[in-house]
C-alpha cells in the first residue's frame, strides 16, 4: 500500500498542481491584505494615530459603570463584561481592535474561504485524481497489475486526503505569514467570542464564552479540514463516475456557486438543507451568524456533511470496483 | 508436452442487448506466438480487455498460468504483461518513472529488472526523459518494457505495429519473435493486417463477427489450400476444357486459378495440351490470408 501512495504522489508532485495551488493562494491572501491594509490606513485618518487607545479606556469605563448599575438583567450584564474583557485585552496587549494581526487576519481569511475557495482549491485536485487515468488511457495498465481495484483507489484517496491536508495547511501558513508582513505576528491569545446557539426564539447567547484566538483557530481549522474533505470525497466520486476531468469539475463547480447562492437567499425552502452545498459554511456557527434555513446547527450540518462523505465513499468504491472499463 | 499457459474457455460478453463475444475457446502454449486476426469490429479489443481484467466477462472462463482471472485476480495477472491498444504512459513522467510506478506495482521488482528491460527494449539512452518527448515509436518499446517487468509469461499485444513504420514493424517482429522462442514467453497478438500474422505467428485464430472461425497453425491453413495459376492460349478455348474438368476462376490479368492436386493437375494438364492449348505458365501459388480469410468469412469487409 505504501507503495501505491508512493507512485500517486509522484504523479501529484509531477502535475506541479499543488505548486499552482500555492501560487493561487498566495497571490489572493496578498490581495486580502493590501484591502485590509487600505482599510486600515483610512480608519486611522479618520481617528487620528494613537486616539483607538482612548477610545477603548473611555467604551470600558463606561461598561464598567453600566454593570454596577443595579437596573441591569443579569444576561446583559453578562454580555457587557464579555465585551469588556475583550476591551482590556486589547488594551493590555496593545492591539487595536480595527487593525487585526496576522492570527486574525487568517481566522477571517479561513471563514471567508471555507465555503467557496478551499473547495475549489481541493475540487481541482480531487476531480482529475481517477479521471486523467481514464482520458490519459493509463487506467488500462494500473487495472490489470496484481493489484486489486479497492487498492488502487484506496491508495489514491489516501493521496488524496494529504493532498487536501497539505492545501489546508498551506493556506493557514501562506494567509499567516503574508498578512504578519504587514500587521505584525501578535495576537494569539488574543479573546475571541463563541458558544452562540441558534434556537427558535433567536440567538442564544447564554452560553457565550471567551476564548483564546488560537483556540478558536484550531477549531476553525478542524471544520476547514472537514469540509474539505468532504468536497474531496464528492470530486473523487464525480472522478470516478465521469471520465472527463473537465465535466466532472464542471458539475462539482455548479454545486458549490448553487450552494453559495441557496445560502445567501433566505430559504422558505426547508429541504434544501438536506444539501451538502448549503452546510458548508460551518464557521459561521461558531460566530453565531444566523444559518441560511432555520433548524440548522452545528451538529445537523456535521451530520449531513457526514452522510454524504460516507455516500460519496461508498460510490466511488462500488463502481470503481465493478465497472468495465473501455 | 507443451505447456498452457492461458486458457479461454466459451467467452462471452454482453454489452447491452448486443452480444459482441458469442462464445470464444482457445489456448496458448508455451513459446508459441499466436495470432488473434480479424477485420474492424471483430471483437478482439473486446475479446483483449476481458483477458486482462478490464471489463468482465459475461459468461465463461480464463486462466492465466493456472489461475482463474475472477477468483485469482492477483495471482494471474502477475503471469501477464500486456498492452491494450496503444501503450498510453504518463506522458509528464520520464520513462524510468514509469517502469518505476509499475513495478511499484509488482512485488520484488526493484531497480535491476529496470534497467534489464530498459537494455532489452534498447532504451537506455533516452530512459530519463519525459515520455511527452518520445516518439511512438519509443513507446511503443517502453509500453513493451513495462508488460515485461514482471518477467510473465504471457504476453499480450493488441496490434503491436500500429503506427510503426516498416523497419519498425520488422525489428517489433523480430523482438516478438525473440520473446517467445528464447524466453519462451506465450505471445498474444491481435491485428487486422493479415501480412503481419502471416510472418509473425505459428497459430492463428481468425475470428469474425464475435466467433471464432478458425484455428490452426498457419502452415496448416495455408498448405491446405494450395492453388494452380495457369497461363493459356487461346483462352476461351482453354477455359471451355478446364471448366469442364474443374471449378475454375478468372483473374482480370488473364489467368486462370484452380485448386492444387498432385495426380489431377498433370492430367488437366495433358487434356489442354491435347486440346491444342498451349500452356504458356502454371505454377504453384501458396494462398494469403487475405485469399483465406475471404473465403472463412465470406467476403467480411476487411481493411
Ligand atoms: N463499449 C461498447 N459498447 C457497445 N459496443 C461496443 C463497445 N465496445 C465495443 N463495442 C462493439 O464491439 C464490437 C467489437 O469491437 P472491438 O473493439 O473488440 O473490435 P476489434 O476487433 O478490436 O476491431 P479493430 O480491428 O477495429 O480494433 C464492435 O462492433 C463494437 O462496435
Ligand atoms: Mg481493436
Amino acid at each position: 500500500m505504501n507503495k501505491l501512495i508512493q507512485n500517486e504522489m509522484m504523479k501529484l508532485i509531477a502535475k506541479k498542481r499543488l505548486v499552482v495551488i500555492a501560487i493561487i493562494i498566495g497571490i489572493l491572501v496578498a490581495l486580502f491584505t493590501y484591502a485590509q491594509f487600505k482599510e486600515n490606513e483610512r480608519q486611522r485618518e479618520k481617528l487620528g494615530t494613537d486616539d483607538w487607545r482612548t477610545i477603548i479606556q473611555q467604551t470600558i469605563i463606561d461598561q464598567q459603570n453600566r454593570i454596577s448599575s443595579p437596573r441591569i438583567s443579569d444576561e446583559w450584564k453578562q454580555q457587557l463584561q464579555i465585551a469588556l474583557q475583550q476591551n482590556q485585552y486589547y488594551l493590555d496587549h496593545d492591539i487595536n481592535p480595527s487593525e487585526p494581526g496576522a492570527p486574525t487576519f487568517m481566522r477571517i481569511f479561513l471563514e471567508n474561504s471555507i465555503e467557496l475557495f478551499i473547495p475549489l482549491m481541493v475540487m481541482v485536485i480531487a476531480s482529475d485524481i481517477v479521471s486523467s487515468e481514464h482520458s490519459q488511457g493509463s487506467i488500462k495498465l494500473l487495472l490489470t497489475r496484481p493489484v486489486k481495484r479497492w487498492k488502487v483507489l484506496l491508495s489514491k484517496y489516501i493521496t488524496l486526503i494529504l493532498a487536501i491536508s497539505l492545501i489546508v495547511a498551506i493556506a493557514g501558513l501562506l494567509s499567516y505569514s503574508i498578512s504578519g508582513l504587514v500587521f505584525g505576528y501578535k495576537g494569539w491569545g488574543a479573546p475571541v467570542l463563541t458558544g452562540f446557539s441558534v434556537t427558535d426564539a433567536g440567538l442564544n447567547t447564554a452560553s457565550v464564552k471567551l476564548i483564546d484566538q488560537w483556540q478558536f483557530l484550531l477549531m476553525d481549522f478542524g471544520l476547514v479540514w472537514l469540509v474539505a474533505i468532504v468536497v474531496g470525497t464528492l470530486s473523487f466520486m464525480l472522478s470516478v463516475l465521469i471520465r472527463s476531468t473537465a465535466a466532472g469539475m464542471g458539475v462539482m463547480l455548479a454545486a458549490l456557486i448553487a450552494g453559495a447562492i441557496l445560502s445567501n437567499m433566505v430559504s422558505s425552502w426547508e429541504s434544501a438543507k438536506y444539501f451538502f452545498m448549503v452546510n458548508l459554511k460551518l464557521t459561521n456557527y461558531m460566530n453565531g451568524n444566523p444559518p441560511p434555513i432555520e433548524g440548522m446547527t452545528l451538529s445537523f450540518s456535521m451530520m449531513v456533511l457526514l452522510i454524504w462523505w460516507a455516500a460519496g465513499l461508498f460510490v466511488s468504491f462500488y463502481v470503481f470496483t465493478k465497472k468495465d472499463v473501455y | 508436452m507443451e505447456n498452457i499457459t492461458l486458457s479461454v474457455h466459451n467467452l462471452k460478453k454482453v454489452i447491452g442487448k448486443k452480444e459482441i463475444i458469442k462464445g470464444i475457446s482457445f489456448e496458448l502454449r508455451e513459446g508459441e506466438v499466436f495470432g488473434f486476426l480479424g477485420p474492424n469490429g471483430a471483437g478482439k479489443t473486446t475479446t483483449i480487455r476481458m483477458l486482462v481484467g478490464l471489463i468482465k466477462p459475461t459468461s465463461g472462463s480464463i486462466h492465466i498460468g493456472g489461475y482463474n482471472i475472477v477468483d485469482h485476480f492477483e495471482e494471474a495477472m502477475k503471469h501477464l504483461g500486456c498492452i491494450v491498444e496503444n501503450p498510453e504512459l504518463y506522458p509528464y513522467l520520464s520513462g524510468y518513472d514509469n517502469l518505476l510506478h509499475f513495478a511499484r506495482m509488482l512485488d520484488g521488482i526493484g531497480e535491476q529488472r529496470i534497467s534489464e528491460v530498459t537494455e532489452l527494449v534498447g532504451l537506455r539512452d533516452r530512459i530519463h526523459d519525459k515520455v511527452k518527448t518520445y516518439s511512438l515509436g519509443m513507446r511503443q518499446r517502453l509500453g513493451i518494457a513495462q508488460a515485461l517487468l514482471g518477467r510473465p509469461k504471457v504476453l499480450i499485444l493488441d496490434e503491436p505495429t500500429n503506427g510503426l513504420d516498416p523497419a519498425g514493424i520488422r525489428e517489433m517482429r523480430e523482438f516478438i519473435r525473440f520473446l517467445a522462442e528464447e524466453e519462451g514467453l506465450s505471445v498474444l497478438v491481435s491485428s487486422h493486417l493479415l501480412s503481419e500474422i502471416q510472418l509473425l505467428c505459428d497459430r492463428v485464430a481468425i475470428i469474425s463477427r464475435g466467433t471464432v472461425i478458425t484455428t490452426d497453425t498457419v502452415d496448416n491453413l495455408l498448405s491446405n489450400r494450395e492453388r494452380v495459376v495457369w497461363r493459356f492460349h487461346p483462352l476461351e478455348k482453354g477455359k471451355e476444357v478446364l471448366g469442364s474438368l474443374t471449378a475454375i476462376e478468372e483473374r482480370e490479368d488473364g489467368t486462370i486459378t484452380t485448386e492444387y492436386d498432385e495426380i489431377k493437375t498433370a492430367e488437366w494438364n495433358k487434356k489442354l495440351v491435347e486440346a491444342e492449348v498451349s500452356v504458356t505458365e502454371m505454377y504453384r501459388k501458396m494462398p494469403v490470408l487475405e485469399d483465406l480469410f475471404l473465403e472463412l468469412t465470406g467476403g467480411d469487409s476487411i481493411e
